[in-house]
């Protein structure tokens, strides 16, 4: 029966029902703020939005998107190659090249389709794609419809690259090597100085997907590649707009003419609806304040090591640095769910992870800061984190 | 001793522990359905025969694999 595989699922999906608790799919009834709102009918702080520089509920944002929609309409009705490329569409592109000093750029609909959609169509048959074993889901996704050899290498680890590399022999040239600037889960930022330099030594071409490092990492908030110093190794950098920028869509940019040839032979971008105008104008202007205001950025990490410190500080295993993603680690699932339900009791939202969407068998509380969090949210925060220690649903390492 | 026998030496050495006294390693068995390897754990187990070998095994060849006798076979075509 097609159905049976879908058991286990059907399972947890009834062990939360039992418990009254819906973390996958928990509705947002009201937005208060970037950091506010209410879900499931409670009021709660917003600790699991990505938001990170909670530009979402930016006045000036919001009003970007609504001249938008007044003058180019609400969708496109229609894909970049036929009658969806508006002006709106072609000014982000120039306008996010310019950002990150490249010749070109391509934005996508959504951030997953970038991602898939790049690492679909850079490698294909009789080439080779180096992955790192923690790259999200799109990008499996992506590689898997490439066609190319594909190998992964262990997370966060340049040796093990180089091994890889090496044991390749001519065709390290044809390889694509993909990474990512902060990863999704735990929020640790890549070596990429040093892979960057084993990119150097072996060849291949490097892509980096910087979705939750654009607007985070960098002086000026390029990403890890800019953080790093490497961006002249990079060849691609992908991502996406729903994070940093407060809206959807996805992008790569590229040192690479060629870039404009690939954009007419990856499918997520070819066969789909292009973005809508009003989303396309509040990224613009989400990418400008970026750029005008780093003080957000500061105010960004203010907040994460604020957050991090304080959960390290009451013996909660946190990942391995201050980061704007802070992920509590907890090995049992029925413990990640009353940990869970407990924090969205003391008005607390933050995304339960569970496997494979973790990176091992670990179950994670995982905590994402915005500079729109106030100082007395984030101590709000940890002292919701408090209270699970006091209530015994988790126990300090 | 073949390559195939190698590989699947290692194999059955390296699954040992995990397999449990209840299941008798051999080339026919399965390393879901036999011995419940999560997802994770085959990729860790990927990891260690990579090391062992010095070779990198494509993600590829995985969904072909349902013993430990197709795994070995897999390799012997990889290596070679």
């Amino acid at each position: 029966m097609l159905f049976d595989k879908f058991k286990p699922m059907a399972e947890f999906q009834a062990e939360l029902a039992a418990r009254d608790v819906v973390p996958f799919g928990a509705v947002t009834e009201e937005i208060i703020s970037a950091t506010e709102g209410v879900v499931s009918g409670r009021r709660v702080i917003l600790a699991g939005t990505n938001n990170y520089l909670g530009l979402s509920f930016d006045a000036r944002c919001i009003s970007a998107a609504q001249e938008a929609a007044g003058k180019w309409g609400t969708g496109t009705t229609g894909s970049r190659l036929a009658n969806g490329s508006f002006e709106e569409h072609q000014a982000l592109e120039r306008e996010l090249a310019a950002f990150y000093g490249v010749g070109h750029a391509i934005s996508f609909t959504t951030g997953y389709a970038a991602t898939m959609g790049m690492t679909a169509t850079l490698a294909g048959p009789g080439e080779v794609i180096l992955l790192d074993a923690d790259s999200h889901a799109s990008i499996y996704a992506g590689v898997q419809l490439s066609g190319a050899e594909i190998i992964r290498f262990r997370h966060s680890d340049p040796e093990d690259l180089a091994k890889r590399l090496r044991r390749l022999g001519d065709r390290a040239e044809n390889t694509l090597i993909i990474v990512e600037g902060i990863y999704s889960m735990l929020g640790d930022v890549a070596p990429l100085r040093e892979i960057a330099a084993v990119k150097r030594e072996y060849g291949g071409c490097l892509l980096v997907d910087e979705a939750h490092s654009m607007g985070v990492l960098g002086d000026h908030g390029r990403g890890a590649a800019e953080a790093a110093g490497v961006e002249q190794d990079v060849d691609f950098i992908a991502g996406t707009f729903s994070k940093s920028l407060g809206a959807t869509g996805g992008y790569c940019v590229s040192q690479h003419p060629e870039l404009e040839t690939i954009r007419y032979c990856i499918r997520s971008y070819i066969f789909t609806a292009s973005s809508s105008p009003s989303v396309v104008a509040s990224t613009r202007r989400a990418l400008q304040i970026l750029q005008e205001e780093p003080g957000l950025r500061q105010r960004l990490w203010e907040n994460a090591t604020r957050l991090y410190e304080g959960l390290q500080g009451l013996g909660l295993p946190v990942g391995p640095s201050p980061s704007p993603v802070v992920a509590v680690v907890l090995e049992d699932r029925s413990q990640a769910i009353n940990c869970w339900n407990a924090l969205m009791s003391a008005g607390i939202y933050v995304n339960l992870v569970v496997p494979p969407a973790s990176p091992s068998t670990n179950f994670l509380l995982r905590n994402s800061v915005s500079a729109a969090h106030s100082t007395a949210q984030i101590d709000t925060m940890i002292a919701a984190y408090a209270g699970l220690l006091e209530d015994g649903l988790i126990r300090a390492r | 001793m073949t390559q195939y026998q190698q590989y699947l030496e290692f194999m059955l050495s390296a699954l040992e522990a995990r397999a449990g006294a209840g299941v008798t390693l051999s080339e026919t068995t399965r390393l879901v359905a036999d011995i419940g390897l999560s997802s994770l754990e085959v990729m860790e187990f990927v990891e260690k025969i990579e090391d062992h070998f010095d070779i990198s095994i494509p993600l590829n060849i995985l969904p072909d694999i349902n013993t430990l006798g197709d795994l070995a076979r897999k390799l012997q075509e990889v290596d070679s």
